[in-house]
């Protein structure tokens, strides 16, 4: 540590331009990922929750069909929905690399972006259907 | 040195191949029930009823809620050991994680157990 921080020259050039600085494809779809991953392990909770009383009888099953006149419902179960979708197909993409495809910077940028454009498709999907 | 770095797992081998194992249950619990209620439109709670009170949606709901729990524990340990440095924080924060986790699980059996 000390003899790496000995060679590092004092006057190096700083780079801090947050204008023209920006997280290739391949981190966003990363740090997302991780994001989604925690949000679905919150969305589960209300996911088993709506499970439990759409099956504990009819009348809760009727129930929880009107909560979902509600438009903050909708908007949960849309976020829901979108956060899986992009989970699991980001996910996917990551089976792909294990099995050795998009591991170069210009296919792994391009299926980043595929998996960007069919995470949205899936999410405007989910919002029709909710709504 | 770290010669060893898992957590759910006996190694990071093991947590590797665990965390793929869950996702594939989990993709095909998802893709098989967001199809069941897309094509049963609208949904009936005698469908609904009906589908969850047969032996092998209760079996790949409880191994869906398991691979949750695999699939939970290991993700989480990856994200707070890369943000929380802290070790007792982290420490701290895994537990509720995976406690959570636990729960669901035991939720699911109570839930299925009853239909």
């Amino acid at each position: 540590m000390e003899q790496s921080e000995q060679n590092v020259k004092k006057q190096r050039p700083v780079h801090l331009d947050l204008q023209t600085i920006r997280f290739p494809a391949t981190a966003i779809a990363s740090i997302l990922h991780r994001i989604s991953g925690v949000i679905m392990l919150f969305a589960v909770g209300i996911l088993i929750w709506l499970l439990s009383e759409s099956l504990a009888s009819a009348e809760s099953f009727a129930g929880i069909q009107s909560l979902f006149d509600n438009v903050i419902v909708k908007f949960i179960v849309w976020a829901i929905l979108t956060a899986l979708g992009y989970h699991l197909v980001v996910g996917l993409r990551h089976l792909a690399m294990d099995a050795g495809f998009w591991e170069e910077l210009e296919s792994g940028n391009a299926s980043a972006k595929v998996a960007f454009v069919i995470a949205a498709a899936l999410s405007i999907i989910a919002g029709v259907w909710v709504w | 040195m770290v010669t060893n770095a898992a957590s759910l797992g006996r190694s990071g081998v093991h947590d590797f191949i665990l965390i793929r194992a869950s996702a594939v249950i989990l993709t095909l619990y998802t893709i098989f029930l967001v199809g069941f209620i897309a094509t049963s439109s609208p949904l009936t709670y005698d469908a609904w009823h009906g589908l969850f009170s047969t032996l092998p949606m209760k079996v790949f709901t409880l191994l869906a809620l398991v691979a949750i729990l695999v699939h939970a524990w290991i993700g989480i340990w990856q994200v707070l050991t890369d943000y929380v440095k802290p070790l007792a924080l982290r420490g701290v924060l895994l537990f509720v994680f995976v406690v959570t986790a636990f729960a669901y699980l035991a939720a699911g059996i109570t839930i299925v157990w009853g239909v």
